[in-house]
């Protein structure tokens, strides 16, 4: 299976992404965000930072990008495009999912672990998963997901929300939702699910000796859905 | 020419600094406001002569990149 992760001026999760694709056994290309091709890829992958130092609004300069060109018509056609953190941001600034991020309700940047349940299985993504609750970790200052209401009913109507956050019994209370998004929703697909957009970042979680395995259960499961 | 554009968050979108801002303006002693609202500020310096073409142009980027009309709203205050 191949991979692209894209770098702009300001990612740093791109480096974490590459080692955990790698990891289980992607074959990874990294891509530069100025570049016009998009290597063949069976996933492209909009990794975590602050793309353009989060000017103007998180991830809009990076959505305009000469690469995301390429991106966009990819995920359009089907292809698979995975943003996490400020790759969710720049996501929702190219319009390919729904709604936008804010600023933290409480205006603290979050960096914590965090659990969430897998609100759909019915997509690549999460397909087969062995977990219904994944513990994952969050380190953003603009993830408080918001959409009008028209675009949630769409969201909620099509199955759109990818996973919510929850405790560890995967109660989605408002308590357990750490930065004041709608219906605490972390992650959300476009209407296809070949794009999935959401802010915990798996990429941290798989290696059992500095943090948790669930990320390791993410990544296996997809590339074993892909194949 | 010089174009000016205001971006101001729709009505029903939770500001949260803008929250903060009035609470500190509260606590300074200006205890009668009833809301604040951060909003951004852009002035365009444009080779575009005709004010007509070039609000039309400045209007298009609010569209495509200025403001996310999801959350915000636009409006250009001066063209000089």
């Amino acid at each position: 299976m191949k991979s692209s992760v894209i770098t702009f001026p300001g990612s740093n999760c791109d480096r974490d992404m590459d080692v955990a694709l790698k990891k289980f056994g992607f074959k990874n290309k990294m891509v530069w965000h100025d570049d016009v091709e998009l290597p063949k890829s069976d996933l492209v992958v909009l990794p975590g930072g602050f793309s353009y130092g989060d000017y103007l609004r998180c991830g809009s300069m990076a959505s305009k990008s000469k690469i995301m060109k390429s991106v966009i018509n990819f995920a359009n056609s089907g292809g698979m495009v995975m943003g996490i953190c400020n790759g969710f941001q720049i996501l929702v600034e190219t319009g390919l999912v729904p709604g936008v991020l804010l600023r933290n309700k409480y205006l603290e940047f979050i960096c914590k672990n965090i659990f969430v349940k897998i609100n759909d299985k019915k997509n690549t993504y999460f397909k087969n998963i062995d977990s219904e609750i994944l513990e994952f970790h969050i380190a953003h200052n603009e993830g408080n997901y918001f959409c009008t209401n028209d675009q949630l009913k769409e969201i909620e109507d099509n199955e759109q929300v990818a996973i919510n956050y929850c405790d560890k019994e995967g109660k989605t209370e408002e308590k357990f939702n750490p930065n004041g998004s709608i219906k605490n929703i972390a992650g959300i697909f476009n209407k296809e699910k070949n794009v999935l957009g959401m802010m915990p970042h798996p990429e941290r979680m798989i290696d059992p000796s500095l943090s948790g395995e669930d990320g390791s259960l993410f990544f296996n499961n997809l590339i074993n859905n892909l194949k | 020419m010089k174009i000016s554009v205001i971006i101001t968050l729709k009505k029903d979108v939770l500001d949260p600094q803008g929250k903060v801002i009035h609470q500190t303006l509260d606590g300074m002693g200006f205890n009668d406001i009833n809301e604040v609202r951060q909003g951004k500020y852009f002035e365009i310096d444009t080779k575009e002569s005709d004010p007509k073409k070039a609000k039309e142009k400045v209007e298009e980027m609010c569209n495509k990149l200025l403001a996310n009309l999801v959350i915000e709203n636009y409006k250009i205050i001066d063209a000089q």
